[in-house]
């Protein structure tokens, strides 16, 4: 009985190994075909839409295009935008890459803990977050109340409504994104190679600068295109601690679309903002790579 | 000038003084290495136990052991990369506990050669140089002079990943040698190599080690690797040096029933002490005999001993005599030009005895009598002292 099954289960057996070869970019279909479905779609709408001149969609011309980039305003709009996420890019760094190093540094517990505290505001919606930021960059907030009584100023610091309230709201925001790539290049790192430095007669800071910052570049390159594209296209964060004195592409969208029904030019800020965060992500990219050769030297 | 120092020429005078190299530059003087009482405690878990360890000038010794012995963590507290919980490392008499790793000039090899992935072969071999501020001139020169010393001139712009394991540890020993160190480390350096390669780099190393004039420790938990490279071993259990020996007294001089069961083969046969003198034990042999053995320790009559013998001083008989005991043959395995025989004594023992074919044919079952041969020296230890 076992031969025969044996012999039954011959063909299906053929048979799915034919179908295996042609399934390997078959499997790869729904994916292909919501991606097509959910970017692919919107996006040429986006095009077309972008392409008439009046609100009811019914003129075809590129009237939006010539007043986005024909005004200084829209210009600011796009140029702050841009700025707002190097600036997150810049600050998450320079907070991010030593509590990596801490983490590289503590054993496999504490490890452990840091991973958690880096994964915990994931847990916890945006929303909730930035309305926190609120809390702490108030008038009456935090920060206030601890640079008050230690006196570094008089009166209270304006940060609610101002770049560098967001700045710093957005950077804790943000954070996960860029440690979780980077702590995973750096755990994965030869803890051998620090103490082989080290033996060469390598400083600490050698020891950072020519080992462990070029082999940990891949994990915070990755980090900063996330930052960058996430604080960019941060749309809530953006509106509730920026409000209506900091204007960026999304809250522009948003009016466009949502408040004023200006469909085209919104599409044109959408394309604008698509645009500048892809060329944004690009330099980060290359500049990543350049500094690898520059650090290697 | 390379010539010189270049040993490509068969080493007539093996044993001899390292060879004094023409190139002032490269440093021939070996350092000694001195371990006082050092203990280390990882938390609880007591790694290094009380170890203490005298390295002489130019000398090659293995650390020997099981694995989770405590070799490792030796080596990386004299390497600086932890510090010990007791105890004292000296080099050349000066203590250098205070010491960072990056000040103690100590070349280290790992295990997984621990190669920078994002450097060239030479600019691995050019890190320490420049680490130590050496002027551009001299550190292009040093790293020509070592990609030549390891024969790896042509591979000077490869990346690690573009070599094979055997070139990779050529240049992690090239990059630690380069900024002659005053000890070479070696953890377990033959271990990720295939076995044929591994007896290349083994002859390479002793070959640098000569060439340097080197004191070098290596770690092993191979007894081939450590018997031949060696000039002494230091066999460790448990955190502890069990002995510290050259390798014909570890294997033919055992201090400890441990170090007899670790390196190489033993028989172990209980018995008890009739009478210890002269440098003399008579004792007799649960297996039924009664046998006088030259032994430096003195047992008091009475003390439960264990005999250890290897496969080599055993000798099969046909008939029985006053120093034979019986034994009761269970098979024999053919080895190469030997014959291995597997034997049950009286007292239920399992003994090994490996004869040279001659030719003649063997028995492999049946009773037999089994008796030491006339220069065999066996060891004995106190039965209690039974790990
Ligand atoms: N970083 C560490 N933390 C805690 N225990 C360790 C650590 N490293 C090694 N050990 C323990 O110390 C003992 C000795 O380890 P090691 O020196 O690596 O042994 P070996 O090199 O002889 O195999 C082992 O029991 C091991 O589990
Ligand atoms: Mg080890």
């Amino acid at each position: 009985m076992s031969v025969a099954a044996a012999g039954v289960a011959k063909t299906p057996a053929r048979g799915i190994a034919t179908l295996a070869k042609p399934a390997e970019w078959q499997l790869a279909l729904p994916l292909a075909l919501a991606y097509a479905a959910f970017f692919l779609v919107p996006l040429l709408l986006l095009l077309a839409v972008s392409a008439f001149e009046d609100e009811k969609i019914t003129v075809l011309g590129f009237a939006n295009w010539r007043k986005f980039f024909g005004d200084p305003f829209y210009w600011k709009v796009t140029f702050d935008t841009v700025k707002l996420g190097f600036l997150t890019v810049i600050a998450t760094t320079l907070i991010g890459y030593p509590i990596a190093l801490v983490y590289l540094g503590s054993s496999p517990r504490w490890q452990r803990v840091i991973l958690f505290i880096v994964i915990l505001p994931l847990l916890t919606s945006v929303v909730v977050r930035t309305f926190a930021w609120i809390v702490i960059l108030g008038r009456e907030g935090v920060i206030n109340q601890t640079v008050m009584w230690l006196g570094i100023s008089p009166a209270p610091l304006r940060l609610l409504q101002t770049e560098v309230g967001l700045v710093m709201a957005l950077t804790q925001i943000e954070m996960p994104l860029l440690l979780l790539p980077l702590l995973s290049v750096m755990s994965r790192m030869d803890p051998n190679l620090r103490d082989a430095s080290a033996a060469l007669g390598a400083s600490k800071w050698r020891t950072l600068f020519k080992v462990t910052l070029p082999l940990s570049l891949p994990g915070l390159i990755a980090g900063c295109m996330l930052v960058f594209a996430s604080s960019t296209t941060a749309f809530i964060s953006q509106f509730v601690i920026g409000g209506n004195r900091l204007v960026y592409l999304p809250l522009l969208i948003w009016q466009q679309s949502l408040v004023v029904y200006n469909w085209p030019l919104a599409s044109v800020a959408a394309l604008t903002l698509l645009v500048s965060v892809s060329l944004g992500v690009v330099l980060i990219a290359t500049l990543g790579r350049r500094s690898k050769g520059y650090v290697h030297a | 000038m390379l010539g010189d120092i270049l040993p490509n020429k068969p080493s007539s005078k093996g044993g001899q003084v390292p060879t004094r190299s023409a190139d002032p530059s490269i440093s021939v003087r070996g350092h000694t290495v001195d371990l006082d009482a050092v203990t280390h405690r990882y938390g609880t878990l007591t790694a290094v136990a009380d170890v203490s360890l005298t390295v002489r000038a130019g000398e090659i010794v293995a650390l020997l052991g099981p694995s989770g012995c405590g070799k490792t963590t030796l080596l990386r507290l004299v390497a600086g990369f932890l510090r010990q919980s007791a105890g004292s490392v000296r080099i050349d008499g000066k203590p250098i506990d205070a010491l960072p790793a990056n000040q103690r000039n100590v070349g280290i090899v790992f295990q997984n050669y621990a190669l920078f992935p994002h450097m060239t072969v030479a600019d691995n071999i050019a890190y320490g140089l420049q680490a130590h501020g050496r002027p551009r001139d001299d550190v292009r020169k040093t790293v020509e002079r070592f990609l030549e010393v390891v024969r790896l001139g042509e591979f000077r712009d490869r990346l690690p990943r573009q070599l094979s394991g055997g070139q990779q540890q050529r240049v992690a020993l090239a990059r630690a040698l380069a900024v002659e160190p005053t000890v070479l480390l070696l953890d377990e350096p033959f271990s990720a190599l295939d076995k044929s390669l591994r007896l290349d780099m083994q002859i390479e190393i002793k070959r640098l080690q000569r060439q340097f004039g080197l004191t070098a420790i290596l770690v092993t938990h191979d007894q081939d690797e450590a018997m031949s490279i060696a000039d002494r071993i230091a066999v460790m259990n448990q955190g502890r040096v069990e002995q510290f020996d050259t390798p014909i007294n570890v294997y033919d001089r055992p201090a400890t029933l441990f170090v007899t069961g670790f390196i190489g083969t033993t028989n172990l046969l209980r018995g008890k002490t009739l009478h210890s003198s002269n440098g003399t034990t008579t004792i007799a042999l649960d297996a039924g005999v009664q046998l006088a053995i030259a032994s430096e320790r003195h047992f008091a009559p009475g003390t439960p001993i264990l005999l250890s013998a290897r496969p080599e001083q055993l000798h099969l008989y046909g008939e029985a005599s006053a120093d034979r005991w019986p034994v009761r043959r269970r098979f024999a395995l053919p080895i190469g030009p030997n014959t291995m025989h597997d034997l049950e004594t009286r007292d239920g023992a399992t003994l090994k005895i490996v004869e040279q074919r001659i030719g003649a044919i063997v028995d492999a079952t049946g009773e037999a009598w089994c008796g030491l041969r006339t220069e065999a020296r066996p060891s004995l230890f106190e039965s209690s002292s039974q790990p």
